[in-house]
């Protein structure tokens, strides 16, 4: 069943994209590569949900030991910012998608533009985010020797540390991915801009759009977990 | 296909000749080379360590060593045989070199990847270096919070940030194998035509991809609470200690799997080849290596029967540890029926073949003694509990690794080695390793704790007897890499087919091509198709 598969493959591989520069030479045909790539970025997923997983996990306890000094660390947070960002990245996951579709289609200036606005939507996320830490070190929130609790909140000092722990942690190692995906995005632009894709060969703008909206997702994720759930448990910010 | 012996002009240890070209390789079977150096490597260095704890506890009182000199030794040797030795030993070396062979492809699906994926765990493995010479490393291999992450004045973070490094080399490497065994199998290689050792090459990438990056993550919190004083773990701050133990077990215990699914996967190879029988059971044994995968993830809870884990949890996860025994006595079970009117002959894979099932089976039966929660109250953290684990770890593993780097190295190098040595080197381990580990249980069993570096006098004789089979060991591990580097230069040219073993990787030439096959080969018959009266060329 399963030889027969293949030798259809290999046989159109001879046919049509014998002569197609980007197959790899262990591949028999571009399906062949374009379904291997796409495959190995879904189980590189998996691992990043285990990698996030331990994190999330760590909140799952800590919030259900400590759901005061929860409520209390949420409303910290400067819901704005976070609420804007989040559409930032909801945004920026459309000109991703719309990337790749213009690399399907073969439209290199559509290429170009989305990807540019992808890479400029994420440093402006980063840009909002570092506004957003320095305000933490400003006000005296991050965990260590200089942390000072908030006035009304100073019992609680200890596990408002640690919600601020994996506050830092949790953004800190999703922000870390944000760069890596601004340069992957630099990398996928400069081969556009080289007109390295068309309806033959899209693989690593689709690959690297499968990155892009997995890090947008850990934030749908992180945006409620830490900064709503102040709303959640305790009604409005002060 | 052709039996020719001697190596081809276009062998892949031939071209591109240099040095520039083995590092820049892409070649699955010299990334499996680079490997194997670096591994060896390593394998000496925790040996090392090991010399240094052995002779320690030669004598009741702590007399060579300092207690905090012991500490770091033992420490060290965990860090180092288990993140890079063991995890990678199998799968990275043999693994790398056969899965493309056996499944019909030309490399893996990543080739690129592949080769970073070496990188990664050589800058993992320097940075870990790192932590030996700025002070060393005291924890344990466990990293146990908040000693890791507060109170010990060595360098933990060091050795955490080389150990989180390293991960993402297991990482790729299981996700390498899984998109290959997927996407590149040859045409008629179907998945139950699949050779055993991929099947559990399999069930151990998923344990890599699905565990290797909580373990990462566990760690990179124990360093950057050292060095950014967060509070995760800080008992002070009401922090949970014990959360630590659960993140860690979480990828730890499955990571044992990680060690032994290869090392089955290897023995059920060598079992078929040896008794030039099908494999009893094919099923079964593919089956079996996924369920252990599965259930291995459901049993870390064992770990803490002793560390404030509820009584209840405790239960279950009893119960389950009893469970995972079951495929891995499946395997067990239809190896001896491999054998069992099967045409056994006796070279080198052979002996280690039998040395593997009677260590793994005493391993295996009293890892059932620890998952049992009363007997385990009394024996956690005992002496019995290093026996367990070096029964699996070094008793199964390393020796699965050893009959699998005799059993393929005409394969891998086109030479064949002396096989009596061989023999001799096996009969060593086995003799060697039971001297050293059985003692350990007994010591165990009368309450002796691991990790002391002094102990009570009438410990001394089972100590020195430890010790003695401990050199024997050494000795016999040292015995392969002598002859082994003496076929290199000396050895007879190896045929195709050395020991009349079927499978796809004894069809191409020893050593084989760069790119293993001239045309893709279409699979027309299962696994182990033995027919009786095969030639055996070694003797």
């Amino acid at each position: 069943m399963a030889s027969h598969v293949h030798t259809q493959n290999a046989h159109g591989a001879h046919g049509e994209h014998e002569h197609n520069p980007n197959l790899q030479h262990h591949f028999y045909s571009m399906d062949q590569q374009l379904e291997a790539s796409t495959l190995g970025m879904w189980v590189f997923l998996v691992t990043e949900i285990m990698f996030f997983g331990g994190l999330f996990m760590a909140y799952i306890v800590y919030r259900t030991m400590y759901p005061d000094a929860w409520m209390s660390g949420s409303q910290q947070l400067n819901v704005p910012l976070g609420a804007m960002n989040t559409a930032v990245l909801i945004v920026s996951s459309l000109t991703m998608a719309l990337a790749v579709r213009a690399a399907m289609v073969g439209n290199r200036r559509g290429q170009i533009r989305n990807l540019i606005l992808t890479i400029l939507l994420g440093t402006t996320f980063l840009v909002v985010k570092y506004f957003e830490y320095k305000s933490k070190f400003d006000h005296h929130l991050v965990p260590g020797d200089h942390f000072v609790a908030p006035a009304g909140l100073e019992t609680m000092a200890p596990q408002l540390q640690i919600f601020m722990s994996l506050y830092f942690v949790m953004t800190g190692v999703h922000a870390a991915h944000m760069v890596v995906g601004i340069v992957l995005m630099s990398v996928i632009l400069f081969m556009a801009w080289r007109g390295r894709f068309g309806p033959q060969y899209y693989t690593p703008v689709e690959v690297s759009g499968l990155y892009w909206h997995f890090v947008d997702i850990v934030w749908i994720f992180l945006f409620p977990l830490l900064y709503l759930l102040g709303f959640h448990l305790g009604g409005a910010a002060h | 296909m052709a039996m020719t012996s001697g190596a081809r002009p276009d062998s892949y240890l031939g071209a591109p000749y240099g040095l520039a070209a083995w590092l820049l390789t892409k070649d699955h079977k010299r990334i499996a080379i680079l490997y194997l150096i670096s591994i060896t490597i390593f394998f000496a260095v925790g040996g090392l360590f090991a010399i240094g704890v052995r002779s320690e506890l030669m004598t009741p009182k702590g007399d060579l060593l300092s207690a905090d000199m012991y500490n770091k030794l033992f420490t060290l040797h965990g860090v180092v045989m288990i993140f890079f030795f063991l995890i990678p030993s199998i799968p990275a070396t043999l693994g790398n070199f056969l899965i493309p062979i056996m499944i019909g492809a030309k490399d893996l699906a990543f080739p690129r990847i592949n080769l970073l994926s070496w990188y990664i765990y050589v800058v993992g493995a320097l940075v870990t270096l790192v932590a030996v010479f700025a002070g060393g490393v005291d924890t344990g291999w466990t990293f146990y919070t908040p000693y890791s992450s507060i109170s010990s004045t060595t360098a933990v973070t060091w050795a955490a940030v080389g150990v989180f490094i390293t991960g993402f080399s297991s990482i790729l490497t299981g996700l390498n194998f899984i998109v290959t065994v997927h996407r590149m199998r040859a045409p008629g290689m179907t998945w139950f035509r699949l050779p055993l050792f991929v099947w559990s090459h399999y069930a151990t990438s998923l344990v890599m991809i699905l565990g290797t990056p909580v373990i990462a993550i566990t760690v990179l919190l124990v360093a950057a609470e050292r060095s950014l004083n967060l509070g995760i773990f800080d008992p002070a701050r009401g922090g949970d200690p014990v959360l630590f133990q659960h993140l860690f077990w979480f990828y730890s215990h499955p990571a044992v799997y990680i060690m032994i699914l290869p090392g089955m996967g290897v023995i059920s190879e060598l079992v078929a080849a040896i008794s030039r029988k099908q494999v009893f059971g094919y099923a079964f044994v593919a089956f079996s290596s996924l369920a252990i995968a599965i259930i291995g993830f459901l049993v870390w809870g064992h770990h803490l029967f002793v560390s404030s884990q509820s009584i209840y949890a405790g239960l279950v996860f009893s119960i389950i540890t009893m469970l995972v025994a079951v495929p891995s006595a499946v395997k067990t079970f239809n190896w001896t029926a491999t054998m069992y009117k099967g045409s056994v002959t006796w070279e080198s894979p052979t002996y280690f073949v039998v040395g593997f099932m009677g260590l793994f089976v005493i391993g295996g039966l009293t890892g059932l003694f620890l998952g049992t929660i009363g007997l385990d109250v009394h024996l956690s953290d005992t002496y019995f509990v290093v026996a367990h684990f070096h029964y699996i770890m070094v008793g199964g593993a390393i020796m699965a690794y050893m009959g699998g780097l005799h059993f393929w190295w005409p394969k891998m190098t086109g030479r064949m080695f002396n096989d009596v040595w061989a023999r001799a080197s096996a009969i060593m381990i086995f003799v060697g390793f039971n001297l050293t580990f059985f003692p350990q249980f007994v010591l165990g069993y009368l309450g002796m704790p691991r990790r002391y570096h002094a102990y009570p006098e009438e410990f001394q004789v089972l100590n020195v007897l430890s010790t003695a089979g401990a050199s024997i060991l050494g000795l016999a591990y040292l015995l392969p890499m002598v002859y082994f580097t003496i076929s290199i230069f000396k050895g007879a040219p190896a045929p195709a087919n050395p020991w009349g073993a079927k499978g796809l990787e004894w069809e191409v030439p020893s050593p084989p091509p760069t790119f293993n096959f001239d045309e893709e080969p279409v699979v027309t018959e299962p696994a182990y198709n033995y027919k009786p009266g095969r030639e055996v060329t070694v003797g």
